[in-house]
């Protein structure tokens, strides 16, 4: 081999390497795009909102005057919407997940459940607003209440909350299960006893990502005929006579942050839609909490979990 | 040495207690089986609900299901009628056309980027700010789109009206980049190291390995992304509603406003139509389209996937 071939070969060793670093340009610059994309939506909200933020605008409901419109009764119903989402989709989504994990053989209605789980996690939310419409609202006359809305939500994240207690359970080792079976535990004891608890961190943060799923859904809503405008708040599930506890509540009418915010938004006024993004401000404060909460769950317990 | 007291019990009451927990553990199995049951029935009371309102739906006079696949007006709330969902798919297609090309550039740049150059380090770093940004409510985005990025928009194209399918498609695009770049770098992630040192051992840069031994190896899963991501775009319902203008209007131009199927179904329903009426069994209809035209690509996503799961 010459000289020269060797300077030939050089070059395309320098070429190549220099394609490297054009990529790894590249990819800074696709990072950059989509963080600083979050950064403009961010900085977007506060410029724009952050003026009407105060405890007036928490306090107020919504009213004609911009300036005296608060989220009163939007953050009372999503409140009371999430507290039916997670009474139902928790429990359901956990005994679902462990069924198929720990109890379920491998035939032919365990296939069909988990390819219907599967397929559900895919079905644009829409449509889960008509089935709630067609279903809770009409079929099943539960009106256009937060019970309609908060079992819509509910069948909307089961398939986030099934999905993340199956890997929980899954990461749990079997040892755990053998011991437990080995001193005579029935598998429901083994379960309960031993397996959850491990899975604990990791369930609890599937709940979290799911609910902080159902706070920002806003197109199922619409569908089963949220209203926009409310001035008034659910009644007090406490009461003063006995039982002292009401559910009267959940068959109130409502409306909820994201549906104050498309009301908002399509307002032609400017000053509504700096109060949309006030409300946008909120809620999505609430949900990079709730996000942030359930990512350093998973770090946490993926750093103090060494089988 | 001292007797530790043993306790007996006796033999009747040992195998009473296991029968009766027996019977307990029978109850609590149907139990969670029955929660299970829950995913067949939603997935049955959507296909229920859809298939018999849509069944009423071209039951009605003028309705017919030829007009819904070949008529090019969809105007619902006339006084006659028309159902061409040819109208509304084009508003669907356009928009998520332009999410794609958005989306798969960026989400398939970072997923290599974040697979096969960037630190153990960075990689912590910048997953869950990606995953983050996943997590803020499409309205928020719809918000953005409508009074950020049009405005924006305009600025570099003056005609564009203030409803654009462009402005909101290029914000679906970013919403979806985090989900095709987790799903793709997964795919790549469970590529074998041994191919990538095979590789490397021939001499082969970072770059020639990602892009000629990683990403065909990983094909399947990175396509199951894309479709998974055109199927999220496709669903896509605040982002549109609130951007792409409410005017159905049969276009492919990204430059025009038009209404999607989503965008139909939430403007119908937020004008509180009566129960029974056509535009009410309308709506069902084109949910049925939308479920169908998602499940289509569900299944696709879901079959890739799995090919690439059972690969290595």
């Amino acid at each position: 081999m010459g000289i020269a071939d060797l300077d030939i070969v050089r070059r395309q060793i320098q070429q190549a390497k220099r394609g490297d670093l054009i990529f790894v340009c590249l990819g800074l610059a696709a990072l950059a795009v989509a963080i600083s994309t979050f950064i403009a939506l961010f900085g977007n909200m506060l410029n724009d909102g952050l003026a009407r933020l105060g405890p007036e605008f928490f306090m107020n409901y919504g009213s004609r005057h911009a300036d005296k419109a608060g989220i009163l009764a939007a953050w009372v119903g999503t409140l009371c919407v999430m507290l039916v989402t997670a009474a139902v989709a928790v429990p359901l989504g956990i005994a679902s997940g462990i069924y198929l994990e720990e109890y379920a053989r491998k035939n032919l209605l365990t296939d069909l459940i988990e390819i219907n789980i599967s397929n559900l996690a895919g079905v644009p939310s829409i449509v889960y607003g008509l089935l709630g419409l067609g279903v809770f609202v009409y079929a099943f006359g539960f009106g256009k209440s937060i019970l309609t809305a908060g079992l819509t939500l509910a069948l909307l994240i089961l398939p986030i909350i099934i999905v993340a207690t199956r890997e929980a359970l899954r990461s749990v080792p079997g040892m755990i299960r053998e011991g437990a079976f080995a001193l005579g535990s029935t598998r429901w004891q083994t379960v309960a006893h031993h397996v959850m608890p491990a899975a604990m961190p990791g369930v609890l943060t599937g709940v979290i990502l799911g609910l902080s799923r159902a706070i920002g859904e806003t197109a199922p809503l619409i569908v089963i005929g949220t209203l926009t405008f409310i001035t008034f708040l659910p009644p007090a599930p406490i009461t003063p006579d006995f039982p002292f506890v009401s559910f009267a509540w959940v068959n109130s009418q409502f409306t909820v942050m994201p549906i104050q915010i498309y009301d908002w938004t399509s307002r032609p006024q400017a000053a509504f839609q700096a109060n949309a993004s006030t409300a946008g401000l909120v809620l999505v404060l609430m949900t990079l909490l709730m996000n942030g909460l359930a990512i350093w769950l998973r770090a946490r317990l993926r750093k103090r979990l060494k089988w | 040495m001292s007797q530790a007291p043993v306790h007996r019990e006796p033999m009747r009451t040992m195998l009473k207690t296991r029968n009766t927990r027996r019977v307990q553990e029978r109850f609590i199995e149907y139990g969670l089986l029955a929660c299970a049951l829950v995913a067949i029935l939603t997935t049955a009371g959507i296909v229920f609900i859809l298939l018999k309102e849509t069944i009423a739906f071209f039951g009605k006079d003028g309705v017919s299901l030829w007009d819904f696949l070949t008529d090019t007006q969809w105007t619902p709330l006339f006084q006659d009628p028309q159902f061409g969902i040819i109208v509304l798919l084009s508003g669907t297609f356009t928009s998520s056309l332009v999410a794609l090309a958005v989306a798969i550039p960026l989400g398939t740049i970072i997923a290599i980027f974040l697979s096969e150059f960037a630190s153990e380090k960075a990689r912590e770093w910048a997953k869950p700010i990606l995953e983050l940004l996943s997590g803020i409510p499409t309205i928020v985005f719809g918000y953005f789109a409508l009074l950020f990025v049009t405005p924006l928009l305009r600025s570099v194209f003056p005609g564009l009206p203030g409803f654009n399918l462009l402005s909101a498609g290029i914000v679906m695009g970013v919403m979806i980049v985090p989900y095709v770049a987790s799903i793709s770098e997964d795919a790549m992630r469970a590529v074998p190291m041994s191919l990538r040192e095979g590789s490397y051992a021939m001499g082969a840069t970072r770059l020639q390995t990602a892009l000629k031994v990683v990403v065909p190896a990983a094909f399947s899963g990175i396509a199951a992304a894309y479709i998974l991501g055109i199927s999220r775009a496709v669903g896509e319902t605040m982002i549109v509603a609130v951007a792409a203008g409410t005017q159905p209007n049969l276009t492919l131009n990204p430059f025009d406003q038009a209404a999607t199927i989503t965008t139909f179904i939430a403007q119908v329903s937020k004008g509180d139509v009566p129960y029974g009426s056509v535009g009410y069994l309308s709506i069902f209809a084109a949910g049925l389209a939308l479920f169908l035209l998602t499940l289509v690509f569900n299944l696709l996503g879901f079959w890739l996937r799995k090919r690439y799961r059972e690969v290595y």
